[in-house]
């Protein structure tokens, strides 16, 4: 290599390595893929937060387009994102709430003071579903089609922001193509 | 004094001992043992990223520890296990990535880079030789009359600026 073309060596070096670096930078690393897009919810027979002797299976998962939340009291970010839930119950969406490893006193409690967005709680006091579904750090908030098939998953807060960008659009397709 | 130099160095130097893993572990057959040690060492935590099953604490490292744990007991084989947790945590979760379509870029990137290293410096170092190995070519450099006024020119201007 002359030593001409050796002057340019740092600048090859910066737009090989650029592009890598920008395609970075919209990347959260702290975002798994979920292992379950596509894959019908997975089985499961756990008593209801409300009520201790009812059961509640993939069944009651199917039927209508729903989100399907995990929250704890433990969880700090799910107070943060309640009010959204809220909201959105109030909108109409049905979301199924999966109170995570938690104590059924007070997340029964918590849903008295904050209101309770959720069409009805699955109560996984061991974690067994949420190990079956792959959650690894709640809040996190499924999206599932009118057959219980999963189709999009959000770890972390559901806020205002985060609905329009990734569950609005997907949410409408889902509901009207399930009106046709 | 000295007694208390001691004892910090000992603090200091056993702190990296520390490890996250922090329940015991029983199993019905201890054969299993080292197999569950191989696994946690070698499967990642979903939730921190940077550290395996063993060295994390975080809640979701002691479920899937406690996990691995119980489909060993259930004579799941290892290739089993790890099956079991891709398919809930994805391919993410195996600190040594499978080989296939998508990860051959990875497997085979340090090879090729390996060998282009080596070839280049193979040139290189052929190069530094033949030009070594003849020495009187530099003898044989022809320069013309009007070149070495132009040279001897250079030289002066050099040395007035000096």
């Amino acid at each position: 290599m002359s030593p001409r073309l050796a002057l340019f060596a740092p600048l090859i070096v910066f737009v090989v390595v650029a592009p890598f670096l920008w395609l970075a930078l919209d990347r959260d690393p702290n975002e798994l893929p979920s292992a379950r897009i596509g894959e019908p919810f997975p089985a499961f027979s756990l008593p209801s937060l409300e009520d201790p002797k009812e059961l509640l299976n993939t069944a009651d998962m199917r039927g209508q387009v729903a989100l399907v939340n995990v929250w704890a009291t433990w969880c700090y970010a799910c107070r943060i994102e309640h009010a959204m839930l809220n909201e959105l119950a109030l909108m109409g969406v049905k979301i199924i709430g999966l109170n995570y490893k938690d104590n059924r006193q007070e997340a029964t409690r918590w849903l008295n003071q904050l209101g309770d967005p959720y069409a009805f709680s699955i109560f996984d006091a061991q974690g067994s579903l949420g190990l079956d579904l792959g959650v690894y750090g709640a809040p996190e908030t499924y999206l599932l089609d009118a057959k219980g098939i999963i189709q999009y998953r959000r770890v972390g807060v559901l806020d205002q922001r985060s609905w329009q960008r990734e569950f609005a659009e997907r949410y409408q397709l889902l509901v009207s193509g399930d009106v046709e | 004094m000295r007694a208390g130099m001691l004892f910090s160095a000992v603090v200091m130097l056993s702190s990296g001992l520390v490890f996250g893993q922090t329940e015991v572990v029983e199993f019905s057959d201890e054969s299993l043992r080292p197999r569950y040690l191989q696994l946690i060492e070698e499967l990642r935590c979903p939730k921190c990223q940077n550290q395996n099953l063993a060295d994390s604490n975080s809640a979701i490292s002691i479920d899937l520890r406690l996990q691995i744990q119980s489909l060993l007991e259930q004579q799941n084989s290892n290739a089993e296990i790890k099956s079991y947790l891709t398919e809930r945590y994805s391919d993410f979760i195996l600190y040594r990535p499978l080989v296939d379509r998508r990860t051959l870029f990875l497997w085979v990137a340090p090879i090729f880079f390996m060998l282009s290293a080596a070839a280049a410096m193979v040139l290189v170092l052929r190069r530094q030789h033949r030009i070594s190995d003849h020495p009187s070519d530099d003898s044989q450099i022809v320069i013309s009359d009007s070149d070495k006024q132009r040279l001897a020119q250079l030289l002066n201007t050099r040395n007035d600026l000096r």
